[in-house]
């Protein structure tokens, strides 16, 4: 059944509805096979641009949908509960364009962001490096000043849509220290670039993560975004907002495997009754509920400040950290609730639970939320 | 209105098996067409299928406001409705949305609206409840020659009631010619023909417009609505009409005066297990007769 929700808008509210039909009908019936084969959703993006689901949080001047957070966010949720790698991806794209929205020259702006909002090219988010995750200050590809721009060398690691996005936002070094970092709008395809072969994951099959090894890659001058050395004011400007998707994605992937669980245990019998009528699994399917329930809370709580213009940076942390580790606990018990039948594939309760474990890995670990949220109450 | 009936091509004829030819004809009427073509989509909230369907203890109706059953744009209408874009897209003109039934159908308006259509009648009256379809094609009837067409868009059935008999008793009623059952609709000029979808391949069917196109399911590829259209759908024209606005004879409309009656109405039983053919050496003849039994082969 559909999950209820309060949305601000009738709009919002027949923009939800499109989102569940093309969700159920192009996501929920191509995800299995995708995942097991490891193959690349060919044209599904290009849906979803046309749909106008690959700008949603930008304003409408810009060729974005004019959606508050709080809808966008639903919307991604929408998504990740039939398709987490999907939703992830979509989630990217929107921080891949934030660079240009946000630190872009009028003219960067006018150029560039009408085809990324519009989904007519798709993008990703290049910060991580082999030896810098956490620590994303210690990154040390370089982008050295030449005449006619930028020669960019170095190895990114981790990246989303590698080797298939039309543009990445490059994070690299122009300088040392925390001030010699900048920010790039980097095409997806160029001399020197090359990707590496998909990392073999976990979960999240359909989409590759790669390394990308620019060797001397000359990028034109009016490529980089913002000022020289405002490169991880960017980045982590934008990983406020990319938390709160991930958020989103985890607070589905959780729906769904709490709708999957109940509706097993509504069937299931076992000594004469339905599982679900058995107190000990009923109270587990509650803790799970519950637990669903304030994942979202956290999340649209946050949401909501930034759409108001309020600080939300903190905010943003406790929603990455309480959904992802809320999306970690319900998918486990979910394959828990199945019994046996849940530690197959075929049924979707192992894929969820799989596909839970990185959500408390990416845009910054769990760790790293609990460091910036007591740097929040040790200021 | 009259219909040549062709005799049945032979079948087997390479690309044109099963294909025949018809021309209906349409007593010269003129068109309302002076740019592109004036397509009018009737479409009609439906009980989502996916969900328990009941109907009123009181009066055996469905009950269509019942705000906890999701009412849903009935399936074959998308056809429908992407068949009327298409034909804008190549001819211009208009695609105007009309639908009868009660405040709630306005969400049905509103999706047709978000695929990208122009404007919407919503017909809608306390007395057209219970209208059955004979009813209901009169109401209809009197409303298209009100809002004018030159051709007028149906799905082949509705998924609730199923009785597939709109499009022919309206296009009787407004005296222009039927089209049914199409899975091709071409229009050029004020010529249309379609594909209509037969046991054995298909007819062409030719008219001049104005006319009724019945369309049937998988047609085409119906769009999903699009963001921007649905932002824009809240400024497109949707216009509400009594049955008074439109001419209609309060005493031909409604559940007192209707020509059919639901006398009694049961939850279908659950689906009855299938045939097993046991296979004593002559399993494989068994499952051609079964086929062929149901037209399969
Ligand atoms: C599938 C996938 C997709 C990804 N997509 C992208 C992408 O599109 N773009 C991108 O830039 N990156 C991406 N990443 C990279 C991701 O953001 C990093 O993996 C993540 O930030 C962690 O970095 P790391 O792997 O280097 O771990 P490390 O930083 O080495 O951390 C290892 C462990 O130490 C802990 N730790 C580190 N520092 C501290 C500390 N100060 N206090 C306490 N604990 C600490 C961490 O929490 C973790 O448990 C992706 C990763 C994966 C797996």
């Amino acid at each position: 059944m559909a999950v209820s929700r309060l949305l601000p808008s009738q709009e919002a509210e027949d923009l939800l509805d499109l989102v569940r039909d093309f969700a159920d009908k192009e996501l929920a019936s191509r995800v299995d096979e995708h995942e097991r084969t490891e193959t690349y959703p060919e044209g599904l993006f290009g849906t979803l641009g046309e749909i106008g689901l690959l700008g949603l949080p930008y304003p409408e001047e810009l060729g974005g949908g004019g959606q508050p957070y709080e809808v966008y966010l639903q919307v991604l949720e929408e998504l990740a509960a039939r398709w987490a790698a999907v939703a992830v991806a979509v989630s990217v794209h929107g921080l891949a364009c934030s660079p240009v929205a946000a630190y872009g020259t009028p003219e960067q702006v006018e150029r560039l962001l009408p085809d990324m909002l519009a989904g007519n090219v798709v993008g990703g988010y290049s910060l991580s490096e082999p030896q810098a995750g956490s620590d994303a200050a210690a990154l040390t590809c370089r982008a050295e000043k030449v005449s006619d721009g930028y020669r960019v060398t170095g190895t990114k690691a981790w990246v989303t849509h590698g080797g298939i996005a039309d543009f990445y936002a490059l994070f690299a070094r122009t300088g040392e220290g925390r001030r010699g970092v900048s920010c790039f709008l980097a095409p997806g395809h160029a001399d020197g670039l090359t990707f590496g072969r998909p990392e073999a994951k976990m979960g999240l099959h359909a989409i590759p993560t790669t390394t990308a090894h620019w060797d001397g890659v000359v990028l034109e001058a009016d490529r980089l975004i913002g000022a020289e050395g405002q490169g991880l004011e960017i980045a982590y400007s934008a990983l406020d907002a990319g938390r709160l998707g991930i958020a989103a994605c985890a607070t589905g992937l959780a729906q769904a495997a709490l709708d999957t669980a109940v509706a097993y245990a509504k069937e299931r019998t076992t000594f004469g009754k339905r599982i679900i009528d058995h107190q000990g699994l009923g109270f587990l399917l509650a803790d799970m509920a519950a637990a669903v329930g304030s994942a979202r809370a956290v999340y649209l709580d946050a949401a909501r400040r930034r759409d108001a213009g309020r600080p939300y940076s903190l905010e943003a942390s406790i929603a990455k950290l309480t959904a992802t580790d809320a999306a970690m606990k319900v998918t486990t018990d979910a394959v828990q609730v199945l019994g046996g039948y849940g530690y197959t594939r075929d049924f979707p309760v192992e894929r969820y639970m799989r596909e839970a474990k990185i959500m408390q890995i990416f845009e910054g670990t769990n760790q790293i939320q609990r460091l910036v949220i007591s740097r929040h109450l040790a200021r | 209105m009259e219909h040549a009936r062709p005799a049945r091509a032979p079948l087997g004829d390479g690309a044109r098996r099963g294909e025949r030819q018809a021309r209906v004809n349409t007593g010269g009427r003129r068109l309302t067409m002076k740019s592109g073509i004036n397509i009018v989509v009737c479409v009609k909230q439906v009980p989502d299928t996916a969900t328990v369907r009941k109907l009123r203890a009181e009066d055996s109706t469905i009950d269509r406001e019942d705000p906890n059953s999701s009412g849903v744009l009935n399936e074959l209408d998308e056809y429908a409705i992407e068949e009327g874009l298409r034909l804008k897209e190549a001819h211009g003109g208009e695609v105007t949305i009309l639908t009868m039934g009660p405040a709630k159908a306005a969400e049905t308006i509103r999706k047709a609206l978000a695929m990208g259509t122009d404007k919407a009648v919503h017909l809608m009256d306390p007395a057209l409840h219970g209208s059955d379809a004979v009813q209901t094609s009169y109401a209809m009837a009197q409303t298209l020659k009100k809002i004018g067409f030159d051709l007028v868009i149906l799905g082949s059935e509705s998924t609730d009631a199923r009785t597939g008999l709109l499009a022919a008793m309206l296009a009787e009623r407004l005296g222009v010619p039927q089209l049914s059952l199409a899975n091709k609709v071409v229009v050029d000029g004020s010529a249309i023909s379609i594909h209509r979808v037969t046991d054995y391949g298909y007819d062409r069917v030719e008219s001049s417009l104005p006319a009724v196109v019945s369309v049937v399911e998988k047609t085409n590829e119906p769009r999903y609505p699009r963001l921007k259209e649905i932002m824009a759908a809240k400024k497109k024209p949707v216009t509400t009409f009594g049955i008074a606005d439109v001419e209609i004879d309060p005493g031909r409309i409604g559940l007192a005066g209707a020509y059919t009656e639901v006398a009694e109405f049961a939850v279908a039983p659950p689906r009855a297990a299938g045939v097993v053919v046991k296979d004593e050496g002559d399993g494989g003849v068994k499952v051609a007769d079964f086929l062929t039994s149901k037209k399969f082969i």
